[in-house]
């Protein structure tokens, strides 16, 4: 088996150490960051969302395949900078203010990594000028923002205001997801789209990132 | 007479409806505690008790979802846990007859558990215990483990509810989503693996609760009748929030939610309330049916 097929196999287990070993090894024989990333950590993460979305397999699956995705990740990183590799595009991401749950969140966040975007992760109970500021700061084009509380979906429209105030609203897409959301709720509040799990939500931004 | 007493004798029970959506519409704000009402206004607590129980609610819950001290924690509230927990026991008290049964709320950790999280299996026991002791400590009649996801902290809840007190009786639900596969919760649990792993550490009654509405209530209700012989608590969302002028609204109407009553009866259950969306407009029309199916 090669390599990169060893790398895929184990990354789907979420045996961390080997992927990282794996990792190595395919640097040592000058495989090339983009093509370990690409071939081997990337198509395994491909493999566990596309399980993912057919509910074969469940968050824990994925956290595991994840975290054995980042262990090879932080290897390649300094070499992919290094040989000036662009990322394929940023994404801001964050839970917004006076909701602090952030599993769902992590999760649209895995799958963007996984799938090759840089994310800048805000973390939970993230005020909306932090949204923007920090979009204009990486000069990332798409804003994700999650809510699991009835109480704090509102505040994603205040997000979505404040941009319109801040004249960012025509440069930015708004990604919107969480339990109780809807497309209907999405539309409502003037995001972009709605996603209805991590893997939809690569799907918009791939969409988004096309268009540019 | 006892909870599990009145289901021997075969009643069907009718609990409560939500409390979220009432503390909103009491003035909880976004990003609030939603705990730390019982401190500063447990006359709220009891208002929507009295309200639960006067439209028929054999069991009222307590406003501890997020009692136990890890939640709390993250609102920097965890040293007053004994002091929450008990408040919310005492409103529902003061505020429903002695026929209504007490129920003490227990929600999940909101962390996830090791290895594909960060918490430590002992740290959770020990939240769950220590938010417990209080409840049981202030004499709620049942423990109610809730809106659980991961089966493993699911038991944790209930061998740790067994553990510090043998007598209460201990209901577990958990949170089903829709799937092509059918129901799983988020975690990947399906309702047959709910209905045996928590059978087997011990809960007295299983179930379900929040979701995606009452229609899906019944089936998933129907398959955890295939895999046990426990009581059944089934507590279904007023469907999924929709906005509408800004508003949030529940789109499922009292008399759809009742207008189900009588196939979740004959699908085994045997507690019928509601969870989030659901009002005492929602349970009273539950009350009814309730008494139209069994009469």
């Amino acid at each position: 088996m090669s390599i990169v097929q060893q790398l895929i196999e184990k990354l789907q287990k979420g045996d961390a150490k080997s992927v990282a070993e794996l990792t190595r090894q395919a640097i040592d024989q000058n495989m090339g960051p983009k093509k370990i990333l690409d071939d081997g950590l990337l198509a395994g993460m491909a493999v566990v969302g596309e399980k993912f979305k057919k509910h074969e397999i469940f968050l824990p699956h994925v956290l595991l395949a994840a975290r054995a995705m980042y262990a090879g990740l932080d290897l390649l990183k300094p070499l992919l900078a290094k040989d000036g590799i662009p990322v394929i595009g940023k994404v801001v991401l964050g839970t917004v203010q006076g909701d602090l749950h952030d599993i769902g969140k992590n999760l649209v966040g895995i799958m963007l990594k996984g799938a090759g975007y840089e994310v800048i992760d805000l973390g939970k109970d993230v005020p909306p000028e932090r949204f923007l500021d920090a979009a204009q700061e990486s000069g990332a084009t798409i804003v994700g923002m999650s809510a699991l509380l009835t109480t704090t979906m509102p505040v994603m429209k205040q997000v979505i205001d404040l941009a319109k105030e801040r004249d960012m609203f025509g440069t930015l897409k708004f990604l919107v997801g969480g339990a109780p959301l809807s497309v209907d709720y999405a539309r409502e509040i003037g995001a972009d789209a709605y996603c209805f799990d991590g893997v939809n939500a690569v799907e918009c931004v791939k969409s988004f990132t096309v268009e540019r | 007479m006892l909870l599990l007493d009145r289901l021997q004798a075969g009643d069907v029970l009718v609990a409560d409806g939500a409390m979220g959506t009432m503390l909103m519409s009491g003035g909880l704000k976004s990003g609030d505690c939603p705990e730390r009402i019982n401190l500063d206004r447990p006359e709220l607590l009891s208002d929507i008790a009295r309200l639960y129980g006067t439209a028929g609610a054999d069991v009222v819950q307590t406003n501890t979802f997020g009692g136990s001290p890890l939640k709390l924690a993250q609102y920097d509230l965890e040293d007053r846990t004994e002091e929450i927990n008990a408040a919310a026991v005492r409103a529902v008290k003061n505020a429903v007859g002695p026929n209504v049964l007490v129920s003490g709320s227990c929600g999940p950790c909101g962390r996830l558990l090791e290895p594909y999280g960060d918490a430590n299996p002992d740290d959770v026991e020990a939240s769950f215990a220590r938010q417990m002791s209080a409840l049981v400590e202030a004499e709620v009649d049942v423990l109610c483990i809730e809106t659980m996801m991961d089966l493993v902290e699911a038991q944790i809840a209930v061998r740790t509810a067994k553990k510090i007190a043998p007598s209460v009786p201990v209901m577990a639900t958990m949170t089903f989503d829709s799937t092509q596969r059918g129901f799983f919760t988020i975690m990947g649990v399906s309702v047959a693996d709910a209905a045996v792993g928590l059978a087997d550490v011990g809960a007295d009654i299983v179930g379900s609760n929040c979701g995606n509405g009452t229609a899906d209530m019944v089936k998933i209700a129907a398959e955890f009748r295939q895999h046990t012989d426990l009581p059944l608590l089934i507590q279904p969302n007023a469907g999924l929030p929709k906005v509408e002028r800004g508003l949030l609204v529940y789109p499922e109407t009292p008399e759809f939610m009742a207008s189900h009553v009588a196939a979740m009866i004959e699908a085994g259950v045997n507690i019928i309330g509601g969870c989030c969306g659901s009002t005492p407009d929602h349970i009273a029309a539950i009350r009814s049916a309730v008494d139209a199916a069994v009469s």
